[in-house]
Parts: structure tokens; C-alpha cells; sequence
């Protein structure tokens, strides 16, 4: 017999999370747009301050005892992310302000230098604005070809019609490992092993699942990785892009100035080898400290078990949003993570969450940052509800209580 | 007032009915100035078609667009509210409107105008929805100002 599934503890991780305990317009908060940002523990916002009050000087440059103390923290902190992910060395992780920079980075270090017109970027319908737009400056400017594979009617990718938009012109497969709308979790594996199967490399924009899934960059033999902070439960203003080695080796510079050089002379310059190549400036000291506590607190907590609640609370609000029978769900891929977005009939999503806010519940309606999957989809706006382990099932039929007015006011 | 009022104010019959039962909907055929407006932020679009005459008053006036309650009973409503004015008096009547929605002195509306205006006044409660509500009415200006349309004739 199986051991019993462990209970998840949500009211005691909740008391790490000191913003929850708050109230919007008198009522308790119900925080439901993890998706867009997460809350941060009081560990991260504890641990930047400890550093900032005792230990911090600008890394890599000075001989003195803080600079070198700051340095340690800042590189301890790349180590965590190595581990987070399972990369193979440390110099595979590039901090980056964001998710958006790291794919920015990879679009300019990796791809224009020697893209072709009529060289193909594959990519899906259902990406975030961010894993579109750096590949369409590829397409406005140096003539590359952007070959889109359509989501199922549930959400779901088919791998046979991914496989097939890979031609011997494709120079990249640039695919979400999660929809921030349709919350579909995409066979990352199988797409790299098709894609490999090509002499393909495939980056995968890691922004949501990253937060829902254990990743493994090894076992899934990527190229590109990318991973932002404040949807970890993080800092806003770092991310990361895990690189394999021998790519990164090969990526020019995105960024010039200090620290990413070997030598400057008046007449060339050496750039330093990765990741200091890609991370011109002072870096964000701070916030790579708080990443790295945010990653300690989540590999602290048994992330099996949370994902098991918040699946728990997905399910709840999915069965919840059937019942209503006016809300369309948008994407019910088998296996997806823990958001939900729908359609109202009759309701437009800004007045639903208009409403809703002013019950205390804070969601996300409009277009996603996805307008060609809103395209996909025929709709204008959704709602959407992003959970994460701290929320409860409280919430969720608050929730649902306050679709109920919304519906009562709207009629 | 208590938030339930501030929420029925705001989504008070007349706007929900505005919104479902647009006036002056679709193209007009004979526009001699039209307008587009969008808000990115949350996807609304409005397109706003004018028929100024040798008065340089409007003689007819019609919007299409897709969008929340707010925006579409407010630009249902100025529809309304502008046929048979003067350009000069809708941009008088804007600026009264846009005071009224922010929640400032709106002392510049006449009487008749503050009554029928009255109904979108619950916006200024809620500043994340002002541009809803001012989005056909910033595009009925800039179709007057930049929106003319070229005739052949």
C-alpha cells in the first residue's frame, strides 16, 4: 500500500507571508494573481535586509572585506540557481533583471549574429508576449520567419504538429514550459528529444513553471531555460537564463561596460568568458540574495505536497466555475498547472474584476500579455484566477461566492 | 456609503442597459470625421463616426467597439448627449465630463447635462476605471481634431 499522501500545512506557511494578513477595503485579502507576481515570504524580505545591513559592497571589484563577502553571497546565490535547476556548472547561470532580459539575450547573443532571411523561429500560439516579441525583431529586422504551432481546442500542444513545424531552416524552438493562460504544462522532454532529433536547440520560457514543476535541466537536455524572481516568490528585478556551456561560450554580448570585459584597449576590446560576459554593470547584488532565499524556502517546504494542494484548489475552482455555467473556461489541458482564466457571458472581465476586488480578491483580467492565443481563443479578455501554496480553499469559495455577485450586480 | 452602493452605483440600470442596448451602434455611412481609440491595457477598442455640417454642428453620430460595461454605456451615452451640438459645445461638454469621472468640481456642466451625466458619476470611486469611461469621449476629440475624412467629390 501507497504511504498516505502528506497533508500540506497552508496555515502554517501562510504566517511567512506577512502581506496576507492584510485587509483591502475591509475585507481579508485574497490573493489570486501569483501568476502575474507572487507574494514574497518574510524570509526573502528578511534575508535582503540582513545582507543589505551587513554584508553588502558592489561584487567582483574590490580588495576589501565587504566586497569580497558581497561577492561570495552573490556567487552562492548563482550555485542555488544551479541547483534549483539541476545545471550541470555554476557558469551555466546568467542573472538576468528578468525572464524577459534572458530571452532578449538569447535572441540578440545567440540568434542575430547569424540568422539568415528565411531562417525559421518555431513557437507556439499560447506564448507570453515576452517569448514573442524577441523573435519578432528577428523577423522586422533581419528577415527570419516565425512558424507558429496552434494549441489544441483544450489547451494542449500537439508534439506530432510541433514536430513537423521543425524544417531544416529552423534555427530555434521557443516554447513556454507553462501557459500563463491556459496553464497547460508542455512535454519539455519529448519537445527537446524532436527537436534534437533535428540538430534543433530548444529554449524553454520557464516564467510559471519553474514555480509549479521540479525542474531538471539535465534530464531535460535543454538549451535555454529562463527563470524570473518574483514569480519564485523572489525579488522583482532578477531572473535567470540557464545556458548549456558550450552555447553560452558561443553568445556575443547583449549589454557593454564594466565586468563583462577581459581587456579594454583604445583600439579592442576581450570579453570576459560567460556568465561575466552577459552581466554588464553592477548586477543586482540584492536581489540575487533574495532569490536565493526564496529558492531556499521553497526547496524547504515538500513542493510535492504543495503542488498537490495547489492542484487541490485548481480542481475546487474548476468544478466551482462549471457549476456557474456562464464562465467559459479558456484551456483544460490534462495535467495543468494551478491558474485558471474563463470567459463571462455577458460580462466583460474588467467589470467582473472590478467587482471582485472590492470584496477583497485580487485577480487578473484583460489579455494576459497573450493576444495572439486571445486571438486563438476568439475572446477579448479573461478572468484569471492563479493560485499559489499559501492560498486555501476558503479563498477559493470566496471566490466563487463573489462570481455569484458579480453576476447578481452585472445581471 | 458602503462598498455594496459605490458597486450599484456604478453598475446602475441605466449604464447596464447603455451597455446592452448600445444607441447609435454600427457605421455611419455619411461621417465626415471618424476616430479610433484603444486602450491597451485592457484591450477595449472603440471606433467613434461624426457627420459635422456647414454649422459645424454634429448632425450625426455613431460608435462601434467592444469593451467593458463602462466604456460602452459611455460611449452610448455621449452619443446621445452630442447629436445636434456644435463641435464647440462637445468639447465643452468633455471637458465638464471628464471632472465629473475624476470626481472634481464639474460646476462647468449646465444643469440639464449634469442631470444626464449624473449616472456616470459612480466612476470617480473607482480610478482604475476613469480611462474606461473617458475612452470615446478622447476619441470623439481626436476625430473632430485629426480624424476628417478626405471626400473625392
Amino acid at each position: 500500500m501507497n504511504a498516505p499522501a502528506k497533508i500540506f500545512d497552508v496555515n502554517a506557511v501562510r504566517k511567512d507571508f506577512t502581506i496576507l494578513g492584510r485587509q483591502v477595503y475591509g475585507k481579508p485579502l485574497v490573493y489570486l494573481d501569483n501568476a502575474a507576481s507572487a507574494q514574497k515570504p518574510d524570509q526573502v524580505l528578511d534575508g535582503m535586509r540582513d545582507f543589505a545591513t551587513s554584508e553588502y559592497a558592489n561584487v567582483h571589484r574590490g580588495v576589501h572585506y565587504l566586497s569580497a563577502t558581497a561577492t561570495d553571497r552573490y556567487e552562492e546565490a548563482r550555485r542555488k540557481v544551479q541547483k534549483f535547476l539541476n545545471a550541470k556548472y555554476e557558469d551555466e547561470i546568467v542573472f538576468t533583471k528578468g525572464g524577459t532580459e534572458a530571452i532578449n539575450l538569447v535572441s540578440y547573443g545567440y540568434l542575430s549574429a547569424t540568422i539568415q532571411p528565411g531562417d525559421e523561429i518555431v513557437l507556439t500560439t499560447m506564448e507570453h508576449h515576452s517569448n514573442i516579441v524577441p523573435w519578432h525583431f528577428l523577423r522586422e529586422r533581419q528577415g527570419a520567419v516565425l512558424k507558429w504551432v496552434d494549441v489544441e481546442d483544450d489547451g494542449s500542444l500537439d508534439i506530432e504538429k510541433l514536430d513537423a513545424a521543425i524544417s531544416a531552416k529552423t534555427k530555434l524552438v521557443a516554447v513556454t514550459h507553462m501557459s500563463n493562460v491556459l496553464g497547460t504544462i508542455t512535454p519539455l522532454k519529448e519537445i527537446v528529444a524532436r527537436a534534437h532529433a533535428k540538430g534543433v536547440p530548444v529554449l524553454a520560457d520557464g516564467c510559471q513553471g519553474s514555480v509549479h514543476t521540479v525542474v531538471d535541466v539535465q534530464a531535460l537536455d535543454i538549451d535555454f531555460y529562463v527563470i524570473t524572481g518574483h514569480k519564485l516568490y523572489g525579488p522583482t528585478g532578477i531572473g535567470a537564463l540557464y545556458g548549456k556551456r558550450a552555447l553560452l561560450k558561443t553568445m556575443r554580448p547583449y549589454n557593454g561596460g564594466g565586468e563583462m570585459i577581459a581587456e579594454v584597449t583604445r583600439e579592442k576590446i576581450t570579453y570576459a568568458p560567460p556568465p561575466a560576459r552577459f552581466e554588464a554593470g553592477t548586477p543586482p547584488i540584492i536581489e540575487a540574495v533574495g532569490l536565493a532565499a526564496a529558492i531556499d524556502y521553497l526547496t524547504g517546504i515538500d513542493r510535492i505536497a504543495a503542488q498537490a494542494h495547489e492542484h487541490a484548489l485548481l480542481q475546487k475552482a474548476r468544478a466551482g466555475l462549471k457549476e456557474l455555467n456562464w464562465a467559459r473556461v479558456i484551456g483544460d489541458a490534462p495535467g495543468k498547472g494551478s491558474l485558471v482564466a474563463f470567459e463571462a457571458d455577458g460580462m466583460h472581465a474588467h467589470d467582473l474584476a472590478t467587482i471582485l476586488d472590492r470584496e477583497g480578491i485580487a485577480v487578473r483580467a484583460g489579455h494576459h500579455c497573450a493576444q495572439v492565443l486571445m486571438e486563438r481563443f476568439a475572446v477579448a479578455s479573461t478572468t484569471r484566477a492563479s493560485f499559489a501554496f499559501y492560498n486555501t480553499t476558503e479563498e477559493v469559495d470566496a471566490l466563487l461566492a463573489a462570481l455569484r455577485k458579480a453576476r447578481d450586480i452585472l445581471g | 456609503m458602503t462598498m455594496d452602493d459605490s458597486l450599484r452605483e456604478l453598475y446602475q440600470e441605466v449604464i447596464l442597459d447603455h451597455s446592452r442596448h448600445p444607441r447609435h451602434f454600427g457605421v455611419l455611412a455619411d461621417a465626415t470625421h471618424m476616430g479610433e481609440g484603444h486602450n491597451p491595457l485592457c484591450g477595449d477598442k472603440v471606433k467613434i463616426y461624426l457627420h459635422v455640417d456647414a454649422h459645424d454642428k454634429i448632425s450625426g453620430i455613431s460608435f462601434e467597439g467592444k469593451g467593458c460595461a463602462i466604456s460602452q454605456a459611455s460611449a452610448s451615452l455621449m452619443t446621445e448627449m452630442l447629436e445636434g451640438r456644435t463641435v464647440a459645445e462637445a468639447e465643452q461638454l468633455m471637458g465638464g465630463f471628464l471632472h465629473l469621472v475624476k470626481g472634481e468640481d464639474a460646476s462647468d456642466l449646465g444643469e440639464d447635462d449634469r442631470d444626464r451625466l449624473d449616472v456616470m458619476a459612480g466612476v470617480s470611486a473607482f480610478p482604475m476605471r476613469v480611462k474606461c469611461a473617458t475612452l470615446a469621449w478622447h476619441t470623439m476629440k481626436s476625430a473632430l481634431e485629426d480624424g476628417g475624412i478626405a471626400k473625392s467629390e
